[in-house]
């Protein structure tokens, strides 16, 4: 008998492409698990050396599709933290409301179309609602809500425009302010139910202790800004990131694999976020995501979709908040060009994404440095899954391999942007 | 009628474009009683099967698998869509044509060997295509009207004019010719609705050239509004610099 080789050539419903290789001896010991990442790299830290200070969240937006309003939001931070620009706390708050927004939207369609199919027997939601066109028609809504929330700020919901150096092109005005209010306070229920959802699910009995990183801070919930934090003790700010966290090139994984040092693989996304900023959720994501099941620290992968709705929940809320003392109306900051570095980090709805730009005296990019956030999981994936593995290598290959995918599902790997987002070395 | 086997495919690039398909929540319910999704690895567990009526291809061409890849898909789709504009010119990603291939992998990967990559390119280079659909990304109207060409059998009514005519619709006033600030707005494929002149923003060409631009002069009467020549360079090479109407502007 040759080596058993269990793989999954195409993993369906994530963003991007990957496949998983698993190899059992013959002894049936599980020899190695693989995440294998084949997307194509686009070079974003090549190309992006040479550009103009002022056009470097329009290009990073395109590092992703799904997650625009993050790589917008840390190219910004990160410009305006090397041009020593201070922002309004007006123009702090649109911002947080844009992210949440694409929060919302994000995570409603990664619990809604690329996990609940496999929960409830089907190859994808527009199957699974044959029998239940309610959650279809919720997820489509909830999606939507958040969609326009970020369209009604940034002009349109993939790539919005209206975030720039310094501020807001334009500002919203009290009539769509109170109408999307409205809209929210409508949704807090489906949001409340979308979390009740998972008490009802037979979620795998899994759980892996493993640092989880995210960003932090005591006075609200962090998302735009706030210190590096993990649950073994890191507390830094944003600009030390590359002092704790390294990456290695691997010869299966076009995106990089990164590790805490001198330690392991860590975990970064929405379970690392409510686990660290738990006591900053609102109060009634907090209730929620108790009732649902969820122990914090929580550290079962598979409750990773559960922290999503959880999130979804405190967003809502968060944005009812902010729209409450719209509008607001100001003019973007004037900029002075200089010399300098610059560093930001914001949680993007995969977690962690890290961005650092070297700008000329003529506000020309040197130097790029991107860290999105699904290339910092990868490591953390493969360690899971020789953990998963082993004690269910009595079932049939394609159960095993099933068992594997729901594991990636669960954390929503974005490939797309993980695979655009390697460290350069100064070009000039 | 038999409902339209229609696939969705990405290749190099960020998923944008599937995005704005699921932004078209209003209509999906009905869209879903006129074609079938057959394939669309995003979405649904399905694998590839049966031959399609409309393929959209997201994404740029950038590896020698994705060069067999889009010419099977050719082979077995009757409706071929570039999908959004790394499909049609490249879009962003194609900057990086500017530099050498062997430079970026330098630059960015320790090991290049590791990495397969080839120039970046639209899917036109290797294969025929049967309806190109500009924008970073498409709005969902323009996505619709391609599944509603398909549906009638005709061809999609798409815009191919500048965005200005849009901006004239919408009574915008003109951020070029009154504010002289650099709107590329003139050269620009039409098809968003002028979302950024709309929003005090000039227009960075994101939906590609228009049909036959006149960029020497576009880039003559940036000059005139304070950008430098380096600027109009970086302008023209930004979203389809790879393009025969772009190319020497950008270069």
């Amino acid at each position: 008998m040759s080596e058993r080789k269990i793989n999954v050539d195409y993993i369906s419903r994530v963003e991007g492409q990957g496949g998983i290789d698993l190899y059992v001896t013959r002894d049936g010991e599980l020899r190695d698990a693989k995440v294998r990442i084949f997307e194509p790299p686009r070079f974003f830290e090549a190309f992006m050396v040479g550009r103009k200070y002022d056009e470097l969240m329009e290009l990073a937006a395109r590092i992703c599709g799904i997650c625009p309003v993050s790589h917008e939001i840390s190219a910004l931070r990160a410009v305006e933290d090397a041009l020593g620009v201070e922002v309004s706390e007006a123009t702090k708050r649109v911002r947080k409301l844009m992210a949440m927004s694409a929060l919302i939207s994000s995570h409603v369609l990664s619990v809604y179309f690329l996990t609940l199919p496999d929960y409830f027997g089907g190859r994808d939601l527009i199957e699974v609602a044959g029998e239940n066109p309610g959650l279809l028609k919720r997820g489509l809504e909830l999606k939507r809500l958040g969609n326009d929330l970020t369209e009604l700020i940034g002009g349109r919901s993939v790539h919005p425009v209206t975030a720039v150096v310094g501020g807001f092109t334009n500002s919203i005005s009290k009539g769509d302010a109170d109408a999307m209010r409205k809209r929210l306070i409508e949704a807090k229920s489906d949001s409340l139910e979308t979390v009740d959802l998972f008490k009802e699910l037979d979620i795998p009995e899994f759980a892996r202790k493993c640092e989880h990183v995210a960003i932090s801070r005591p006075d609200s919930y962090a998302i735009n800004e706030g210190q590096l934090a993990s649950t073994e003790g890191i507390y830094a700010p944003q600009r030390e990131y590359r002092r704790f966290i390294k990456e290695d090139q691997v010869p299966h994984s076009t995106g990089k694999h990164s590790t805490v040092k001198e330690r392991e693989s860590f975990l970064v996304g929405p379970l690392a976020r409510v686990n660290i900023n738990f006591k900053q959720l609102s109060p009634d994501a907090r209730e929620a995501a108790k009732s649902a099941g969820l122990r914090v620290p929580d550290y079962s992968p598979f409750r990773s979709p559960l922290a999503r709705a959880v999130e979804v929940v405190h967003c809502i809320n968060e944005c009812i908040e902010i729209l409450e003392a719209m509008p607001y109306h100001e003019e973007p900051v004037q900029v002075k060009i200089r010399a300098g570095d610059g560093y930001a980090i914001t949680e993007a709805p995969r977690g962690v994404n890290y961005h650092h730009y070297t700008l000329n005296r003529g506000g020309i990019t040197t130097k790029v440095d991107l860290v999105p956030p699904t290339c910092q999981n990868y490591r953390n994936m493969e360690m899971d899954l020789k953990e998963l593995v082993p004690p269910i290598l009595d079932l049939q290959d394609e159960e095993i391999a099933q068992r594997c995918q729901m594991l990636i599902r669960a954390y929503d790997p974005c490939i797309s942007c993980s695979v655009h987002a390697i460290r350069i070395h100064e070009v000039k | 009628m038999e409902k339209l086997k229609c696939g969705v495919f990405k290749f190099t690039g960020c998923a944008g474009c599937q995005m704005e398909i699921l932004r078209a929540e209003d209509a999906l319910p009905q869209l879903l009683e006129l074609i079938e999704i057959t394939y669309w690895p995003m979405v649904t567990t399905k694998d590839w099967e049966e031959d399609l009526d409309v393929a959209f291809v997201e994404g740029s061409v950038s590896t020698p698998r994705e060069i067999r890849e889009v010419k099977e898909i050719r082979e077995r789709s009757r409706i071929l869509v570039a999908f959004g504009d790394c499909a049609v010119t490249g879009c962003i990603p194609s900057i990086r044509n500017f530099i050498t291939q062997r430079e970026a992998e330098k630059a960015v990967y320790p090991n290049p060997i590791w990495i397969e990559s080839i120039g970046l390119r639209g899917i036109s280079e290797y294969v025929d295509v049967d309806v190109s659909l500009p924008g970073c990304p498409p709005h969902r109207n323009t996505i619709l009207e391609v599944v509603k060409g398909a549906v009638l059998k005709r061809r999609p009514y798409l815009r191919h004019h500048s965005v200005c005519v849009e901006c004239k619709l919408k009574d915008n006033g003109c951020l070029l010719t009154e504010e002289k600030r650099p709107c590329m707005g003139p050269v620009t494929n039409a098809g968003c609705g002028a979302i950024c002149p709309s929003l005090n923003r000039v227009c960075e060409g994101c939906y590609g050239p228009m049909s036959a631009p006149n960029a020497e002069s576009m880039a003559q009467i940036l000059l005139e509004t304070g950008l430098t020549e380096e600027d109009v360079k970086r302008k023209f090479r930004k979203y389809a610099g790879w393009t025969p109407e772009y190319r020497k502007e950008a270069t």
